[in-house]
């Protein structure tokens, strides 16, 4: 199962949206192959029968009440962090993809 | 962009069996978001703030901050579901889907992936044609919505060509279900109809519900529609596409058509369609392709760790359940005979998808009969000439104001129209324009007396006239009368007063 | 005076404060400067709040002389790792894509913290993101063991634990996710506790691995982590995985501290073969003292343990794939745009190539793979089954005994770079403590002495069932009485004196 090309790496660096190097690209098909190989182990246990746990704690039915909160932001401080802003809003380059 | 060939409808038809599919988006009205305290622009009281104030740390995915489920979002969810007719799951999760957008703000989406909230149900909806069928719901679920995007440089404003975008995130975090359909076979000629008349079943049923504002035109409802073909008497579906971006009902309608005619005529030649996400264009009347299904949808989808499961108790749901209003169906019936109207008038306003808005209309004042006359009629022209759709126009609160100033003869029928032009330009409430314009009837019996004994006193052979009786010779009187006004005066009052008045 | 000050446990300090012998400004001061003095060598901190800080004393000060109710731990100086937000102090979780971004909000823990009146030093090191055991993945450079600068100070925490070590705080704020708390307590001679997952607000924290994070006390003493841990936990209805019940003092805990009766697991599969021998010898040496003092000491099993680092290694960066999207060069942080412009696509691309560190890039892509279609049963899907495993293994023990024990990591204080090139060896580290966090159980790790072989710090690890913090308190509260009775003294008294070491170096002229 721990077969793993640099195609396979170039293609999960960007669904990861990282623009990896060749040279990294090469290092982390090395090392990928081998930590996979290492925790592979977990199906040696992970029989069917065997619940899978997502939270630690087991909790159920969270939930808030439907208010407004005191977390809300100022426009400013909604964009005080921003690389680039115009007006009240964020900017980002040009869209190469389609709409969602 | 090369226009795609279109095969005749009812060839296409001859040819190949519709099979259509139906993703609706359903914007929650609650006061704030999914999994945010931030305000929710999709309730009324917030729509249209400016951009990015209606954000927290959760909204903008800041590092660092935790969603928390809206209870009441959740309520509402399973109240939509239970309307839908499907079972509610006795525990359901929410799950990350993954992928990267400017508008997403964590690059995730929190969703909900193999435990919806609420599978297996179905929907009646009727057609103009009388036609009732069961559309079969697959699931319902809960998500959020994300940002807006306004693309900038370029001519058109769309995507392509944009120099830059910008980025508001109020609409990120709003609450949505996401309702989808199972195939829908046999629709036949109808598919087209079926899948604008089913959206607006379903937004019949959020409004019943309370739950959403559902207007098309904000985005609160939003539709994909699903569309393959397969040869007649072929067993495997064809190959579908998915459009996108259809925001109003005859949209709806026009693109399933539009696909129909489009696919027909690449498959009779021989040719495959494509998978793929299609844009519908509302100016042009097409849809044009997205990007094609692949790699890139890889969401690794896994379950969200910082929320916990939604476990209902049987007794909310069945609380819920109680509390439901009555099916669409049987909700019809019931309008149709309080409001006495007769098969012909009810279809064609049901047809117009506009039951709901003249039940509000009918709630705030106005008779069935004044408020079946403005919707079908002028409101509906005025609609159609826009290219709209006629709830988008005004709200059922003005028209009833408007019906109600006709009928306490503020304002005459002709005036009306004018008042009603100004309430779709935005100019305020039908009282409102009235005051501003000083459009109101001349109903001061003294102002048109002077006139009237003004025009009679000009026009003695006319007089005479009606004093011998012929009294169909007023006509000229009071064309000069309601000139004379400037066409607010009541004419039925100022004949009573021309008769009157020329005995004296 | 200001050296006897930064001496002080935060405990004898709050009492000192409260007694009006010293005021908060004072101690502030006094940590302040040895911050000055000493941070060159250790490089605990990324950012040293001065001014603010002794605002903030003042204010303490201020409110004490109006004759307001403080708490224990009101005008005591605390440090703050790194990964938690602060609202007018930069926050990077030790990250470039983070360089200089100032938060509009406190974290949760933060916000406790301030409103218990203690006084915010600064942010401390960690490795970028909390993914490391040795702060050398920190992209503003590695912090240094005060015990051996030469050494690592364990890691994520790497910087609270030296900050405490070196008495630059008296406390500190840290993150565990899979040992960052423990694990640098173990190798710096400090007190370090990961609460029951859920006992402490994750609000604000920036996100490792949502279902394994928690936040928790860095201290010298076990009094002073319990008395932060009473201050930080509780209920936070901004996160949902937040645990509503109510908690008891764990300062009483301590206080009222007695093994007697006390059964205590040693789990057999954590020591042994890959177990430094000094490391063992303190760790037996600690059970020992305990069962004079009347605990039972019974050997118990986990087999799935050794199943613990690999499920470890595929939900974290399977989670942490996801919690680091986020930075993307759109809302905050850092943007890199290629060479002649690009998409956004690209520019999100560009940022985060140039914005992560190595450890992150490779956590990222294998967490992708974990998750992605046709690979999500295989290993994330059997990860979270064998956290299924662990937590058995865990309420199977803990129906034997009330607290288990063991070394809270294989060797003492390795040298920076010996393992680097191997990441995989750098994961075995964190052996003994991954499992308290798939389990979500609490776990301590206390001094038990220096290793004869090398002179280097030791800790033993007590774990405790889910909601049982209080259990760890105690146990440890005994053992470090033992001890320091034994060792005439805290363990860190016999530390290298760093401002003797800075002076020296300054005179042979090494800096």
């Amino acid at each position: 199962m721990s077969e793993i090309s640099a195609e396979q790496v170039a293609h999960l660096a960007n669904l990861a949206r990282i623009a990896l190097t060749d040279e990294e690209i090469g290092h982390l098909t090395t090392e990928l192959a081998q930590i996979m190989h290492a925790v592979e182990k977990v199906s040696e246990v992970a029989t069917p029968d065997v619940p899978p746990t997502s939270h630690p704690i087991p909790m159920q039915n969270v939930y808030r009440d439907d208010v407004v909160g005191a977390s809300v932001l100022s426009v400013d401080e909604a964009l005080a962090g921003a690389p680039e802003r115009d007006g009240n809003r964020f900017v980002v380059s040009a869209i190469l993809g389609e709409e969602q | 962009m090369a226009r795609a060939e279109l095969m005749d409808f009812d060839k296409a038809l001859e040819l190949f069996e519709p099979v259509i599919g139906l993703e609706v988006h359903v914007e929650l009205n609650t006061t704030t978001k999914m999994f945010s305290p931030a305000p929710n622009p999709a309730n009324s009281a917030y729509h249209g703030a400016e951009p990015n104030t209606l954000v927290s740390p959760v909204c903008l995915g800041l590092p660092g901050s935790l969603p928390v489920v809206n209870g009441d979002a959740v309520r509402s969810s399973i109240s939509l579901g239970l309307a839908l007719g499907c079972s509610i799951a006795p525990s359901s999760r929410f799950a990350r889907k993954n992928y990267f957008y400017p508008d997403l703000a964590k690059n995730y989406q929190i969703s909900q992936y193999d435990e919806p909230i609420a599978f297996e149900g179905s929907v009646q909806v009727e057609l103009v044609n009388g036609r009732v069928f069961d559309v079969p719901i697959e699931r319902a679920h809960m998500e959020e919505d994300a940002g807006k995007l306004t693309h900038v440089g370029g001519s058109t404003g769309r995507i392509q060509g944009a120099e830059y975008s910008l980025v508001d995130y109020n609409r990120a975090g709003v609450p949505l279900v996401e309702i989808v359909t199972k195939p829908i076979f046999g629709a036949e000629a109808d598919a087209p109809e079926l899948a604008k008349a089913y959206v607006s079943t379903i937004r019949d049923i959020a409004l019943s519900l309370g739950i959403s504002e559902a207007r098309m035109e904000r985005g609160n409802l939003r539709c994909d529609a699903n569309v393959s073909l397969r040869p007649r008497g072929a067993e495997q579906l064809g190959i579908r596409t998915e459009t996108k971006n259809v925001n109003s009902f005859r949209s709806i309608e026009r693109a399933v058509r539009y696909e129909i005619q489009r696919q027909a005529a690449i498959l009779a030649k021989g040719g495959s369609i494509t998978q793929e996400t299609r844009h519908w264009h509302e100016d042009t009347g097409t849809t044009s392709p997205g990007r094609p299904k692949s790699d890139a949808d890889d969401y690794r989808y896994f379950p969200e760790p910082d929320l916990l499961p939604v476990v209902p108790s049987a007794e909310l749901i069945e609380e819920l359940r109680a509390a439901l209003p009555e099916p669409p169906a049987a909700h019809r019936r019931r309008l149709k005979a309080e409001w006495g109207f007769t098969d012909l008038e009810f279809q064609d306003v049901a047809n117009s998808g506009l039951l709901v808005e003249l039940e509000e209309t009918v709630k705030a004042g106005a008779t069935p009969a004044a408020a079946r006359k403005w919707w079908t009629g002028e409101i509906a022209r005025l609609a159609n000439a826009a290219g709209q759709d006629a709830a988008s126009l005004v709200i059922p609160e003005h028209v009833a104001e408007l019906a109600q100033l006709v009928d306490a003869g503020t304002l005459t029928d002709r005036l009306a129209r004018q008042v009603l032009e100004g309430v779709v330009a935005g100019e305020g409430s039908p009282q409102q324009i009235v005051d501003a314009r000083g459009l109101a009837v001349v109903s001061d019996d003294g102002a048109l007396i002077a006139a009237i004994d003004e025009a009679l006193a000009s026009q003695p052979d006319v007089l005479a006239k009606i004093r011998d009786g012929k009294v169909q010779a007023a006509g000229a009187v009071i064309g000069a009368v309601m000139k004379a006004m400037h066409g607010k005066a009541d004419a039925a009052r100022v004949r009573e007063l021309v008769l009157e008045r020329a005995q004296g | 005076m200001s050296d006897d000050l930064i001496r002080l446990s935060a405990a004898d300090l709050g009492a000192k404060l409260a007694a009006g012998e010293v005021s908060s400004v004072e101690a502030t001061r006094a940590h302040l400067d040895r911050i000055a003095a000493v941070d060159g060598a250790v490089h605990a901190f990324l950012h040293v709040a001065g001014e603010h800080a002794l605002e903030t004393a003042a204010a303490v000060d201020a409110k004490r002389a109006a004759g307001d109710k403080l708490g224990p731990l009101a005008g005591v100086p605390i440090a703050v790792k790194d990964v938690l937000v602060t609202k007018g102090m930069p926050s990077t979780s030790g990250s470039r894509i983070l360089e200089g971004w100032i938060p509009p909000y406190d974290a949760t823990p933060v916000t406790k913290v301030r409103e218990a009146g203690l006084v915010p030093l600064g942010k401390t090191n960690m490795d970028e993101f909390a993914m490391g055991s040795s702060t050398e993945h920190s992209a503003y450079g590695p912090t240094h063991n005060p015990w051996d600068l030469e050494r690592i100070p364990g890691g994520s925490g790497g910087g609270s634990a030296a900050s405490v070590a070196a008495f630059e705080a008296p406390l500190a704020l840290g993150s565990d996710t899979g040992g960052s708390i423990r694990q640098p307590a173990h190798v710096t001679g400090t007190v370090g506790v990961k609460p029951t997952y859920g006992a402490v607000s994750r609000y604000g924290s920036i996100a490792l691995a949502s279902s394994l994070d928690q936040i928790g006390p860095v201290t010298r003493t076990v009094l002073d982590a319990a008395l932060l841990h009473d201050v930080i936990a509780g209920h936070d209805p901004l996160d949902s995985t937040s645990i509503p019940e109510s908690w008891p003092s764990m300062a009483e805990a301590v206080r009222r501290a007695d093994v007697s009766g006390l059964r205590i697991g040693v789990i057999k599969e954590l020591d042994g073969e890959g177990f430094q021998a000094g490391v063992r010898q303190r760790f037996h040496e600690s059970l020992d003292l305990l069962a004079k003092q009347g605990a039972e000491i019974v050997e118990v099993s986990a087999p799935h343990f050794e199943y613990s680092i690999a499920a470890y290694y595929l939900i974290l960066p399977a989670e942490a794939s996801s919690n680091l999207a986020k930075f993307d060069s759109v809302r905050f942080g850092l943007r890199v745009t290629p060479d002649g412009g690009g998409t956004v696509e690209q520019v999100m691309a560009a940022t985060r190539e140039a914005g992560f560190g190595p450890e992150v890039k490779r956590r990222i892509i294998l967490g992708t793979y974990a998750l992605s279609a046709g690979y999500y049963d295989a290993y994330y899907g059997s990860a979270q089954k064998v956290r299924t495993l662990v937590q058995r293994d865990f309420d199977a023990a803990f129906e034997q005994v009330d607290v288990l024990a063991s070394p809270t990591a294989p060797t003492t204080a390795f040298k920076f770079g010996e393992k680097l090139a191997d990441p995989l060896s750098m994961y075995l580290n964190d052996i003994a403590t991954i499992p308290a966090n798939l389990a979500g159980v609490p776990g301590i790790s206390v001094p038990a002495g220096l290793a004869p072989e090398d002179g280097l710090p030791v800790g033993i690890q007590f774990l405790a069932p889910a909601r049982e913090d209080a259990r760890l308190y105690n146990v440890g509260g005994v053992l470090e009485q033992l001890l320091e009775a034994e060792w005439g003294g805290p363990l860190l008294a016999s530390a290298p004196d760093l401002s003797t070491h800075e002076l020296t170096a300054t005179e042979e002229g090494a800096l």
